[in-house]
């Protein structure tokens, strides 16, 4: 952040130099200038709207069984010619006789639940082995480290399913399975910010003021693996969402009727040939979640970069 | 080890699985007692090493066929649908990178990116579905049709190798390695010369291929691009072009050269999600490979079955990423291999 590297950019002026805004700031509006983040932004609030007003937005109940319907209709919305007389289904009827469009708006709520909980879930359990393995060092930091290596080893989707086997097929299982199999990527994060930091001269000074242990680990070494951590983790609830989708496809995550998108795409995965609008919504729906976690991760990794600090994005 | 154990952890009892709920007491005792379960679990453990140091990876219990015999038969499907995809991928993704970082910001750049990120972003099993649906249903009457699902048209089927070479009392590893070379339907028919087998069978193989390969394309294309992106900006390039060589000739000999790291690393560890992506895509495709094999041996609590497949995939992972360690020293002579 010296003049000499603010001078070489030329859009700040004299006093923009001086009037410097905090990192954290800066790196607000540079995201806000992203524009592949804006995008992710847009979706992902849209989504939230929809979790939160769902039961507004919605229809019909997502389990609710409808009466005069034919299974696997496709989509009647009046605006494309749909008679008058006829309920609206904007995505069609499934094979339970379900309305799909008030499936798929509930199952907003879960994917954002998933993805959240089960980086929760990874980011504190790996951190706290991340930190003691690294701030204890020696034979603890070896045994730790040499666990996390072995469950890297394995291709991550393969062990979720073998966890879950080993726990027994169900939602609140396939989450604990795939928090699980992401926490040596936090382990590692945290274990290597802590080495980096440790031996510093302001965290010996701090040391030898008596802060305790703990209060150096959180005041003065884990804020700054903040950075990685918030981009890391962003980028893990979007992969989170797509293995918990896999495992639900599979039939070991969520069981009927959940609406579950994952589940839905798995049991209706028959009827691509004959109702491909009952695989096509709920796909979707997949995809734009992940991809507005994927795009703001993006951004953020730009916008939280120090070596960008001071320029545009 | 780690397979071992999880595998044992998995509750139910194997002998119910089996035999029904209503099996006798003694016919179970009978039932353990032939597949070794009635001993404590360390002795199972170390029979089990001793068997794998001698390639015996136990026999399956649902089917009572060794496990290896299993591997031979399915592992060539995986693997097959595996290469297809990584070359799709590698070829596609480099291509696709090396374009962008060429033309920054063009429209070829920023399409390429866009769909990059729509390609991280999608389900596997729903890609593979949606082109399905595309290719088999849409373009039914056109050229352009695929078809959707298993490994050969129906009326085509293999011809085992050991009896069309003659050699039918095989065993142990020949055994493995001429069931696995039969069992590989593109090798089988180019060995035999039977054209009209080969064309099927990669006919068939199109689509899994795309599907699983759709995800690591996008991510080495993002690689490629800004790993290339990287060397561009370096000193050297500048001087190659001012001592006046052809565009061209920067690009492949000086930049994309040592662009190529981090490319090949991403390739390797991208292994991962082809073998994840495989076994999901296996399910949609009706394909006889490891993946459907693995996800009925789990449900039927096949232990030997599920640990020999997971020994196999994990093993291909390592062997793959340890290639990709060892090209670095070709890639960039300052590596050395000690």
């Amino acid at each position: 952040m010296s003049s000499v590297e603010a001078s070489t950019v030329p859009t700040l002026s004299a006093e923009a130099i001086f009037e410097r805004q905090s990192p954290g700031v800066e790196a607000l509006k540079r995201l806000a200038r992203h524009r592949s983040a804006r995008v992710g932004f847009i979706i992902l609030f849209s989504l939230i709207l929809i979790a939160i007003f769902a039961d507004v937005i919605a229809p019909f109940s997502y389990r609710e069984v409808l009466r005069g319907v034919t299974r696997r209709d496709t989509p009647c919305v009046h605006l494309f010619g749909c008679p008058e007389g006829e309920s609206e289904h904007l995505m069609g009827i499934d094979s339970n006789r379900r309305d799909l469009f008030s499936r798929i708006i509930y199952g907003s709520r879960l994917s954002l639940q998933i993805g959240l909980s089960t980086i929760t879930f990874a980011i504190v359990l790996g951190g706290l082995i991340g930190a003691a393995a690294g701030y204890t060092g020696g034979w603890v930091d070896n045994i730790l480290m040499r666990i996390m290596d072995v469950l890297m080893a394995f291709p991550s989707l393969l062990l979720a399913i073998f966890i879950v086997t080993v726990l027994g097929p169900g939602l609140i299982n396939a989450l604990l399975a795939i928090g699980f199999i992401s926490i040596p990527i936090y382990a590692r994060l945290i274990r290597a910010t802590i080495l980096s930091v440790k031996e510093l001269d302001y965290v010996s000074a701090s040391r030898a003021l008596g802060a305790s242990p703990i209060r150096l680990l959180f005041t003065r070494i884990l804020p700054n693996a903040l950075t990685p951590l918030i981009v890391r983790g962003t980028l893990g609830i979007a992969t989170a969402i797509l293995d918990a989708a896999a495992l639900s496809f599979l039939g070991l995550g969520a069981q009927n009727p959940t609406p579950e998108w994952g589940l839905m795409l798995g049991q209706e995965k028959g009827s691509i040939f004959n109702a491909p609008h009952l695989v096509f919504f709920p796909g979707l729906a997949i995809m734009l979640t992940v991809l507005s976690f994927n795009l703001i991760g993006d951004g953020l990794r730009d916008a939280l970069d120090p070596r960008l600090r001071g320029k545009a994005a | 080890m780690v397979t071992f154990i999880v595998v044992r952890l998995i509750p139910g009892d194997p002998c119910k699985a089996f035999l029904g709920e209503r099996a006798t007491e003694a016919k179970c005792d009978a039932f353990r007692e032939r597949y070794g379960l009635n001993d404590s679990i360390p002795v199972q453990f170390v029979r089990y090493l001793q068997n794998l140091a001698h390639g015996d990876l136990g026999l399956s219990i649902k089917t009572s066929q060794p496990v290896v015999d299993v591997i031979a038969q399915r592992l060539p499907m995986t693997v097959e649908l595996a290469v297809g995809a990584m070359l799709f991928s590698t070829i596609g993704g480099v291509a696709l990178g090396l374009i962008s970082a060429l033309r920054r910001n063009s429209a070829i750049d920023v399409m390429t990116m866009v769909i990059a990120n729509i390609g991280v972003s999608m389900p596997v099993f729903w890609l593979g579905l949606m082109l399905a649906y595309l290719f088999a249903l849409i373009l039914k009457d056109t050229p352009f049709y695929i078809p959707p699902s298993a490994r050969l048209t129906s009326g085509i089927s293999i011809i085992p190798l050991a009896k069309y070479w003659g050699l039918e009392n095989l065993e142990g590893l020949s055994k493995f390695v001429v069931s696995f070379l039969s069992n590989s339907v593109i090798f089988n028919s180019l060995i035999r010369a039977d054209w009209k087998m080969l064309k099927d069978a990669l006919w068939h193989l199109i689509l899994p291929s795309i599907a699983v390969g759709t995800i690591p394309l996008a991510v080495i294309a993002r690689m490629t691009r800004s790993s290339l992106l990287e060397v561009l900006g370096l000193d050297y390039i500048r001087t190659a072009r001012a001592k006046g060589l052809v565009e061209p000739k920067v690009i492949s000999r000086h930049a994309f050269r040592n662009a190529l790291i981090p490319i090949v690393t991403i390739i390797g560890l991208e292994t991962g999600a082809l073998l994840s992506g495989a076994v999901l895509t296996e399910t949609v495709f009706a394909l006889p490979g490891v993946g459907t094999q693995l996800v009925t041996a789990i449900e039927a609590r096949d232990y030997a079955v599920v640990q020999g497949f997971t020994i196999i995939i994990a093993l291909v992972f390592v062997v793959v990423n340890l290639i990709v360690d060892l090209s670095y020293a070709y890639l960039d002579p300052r590596i050395r291999l000690d």
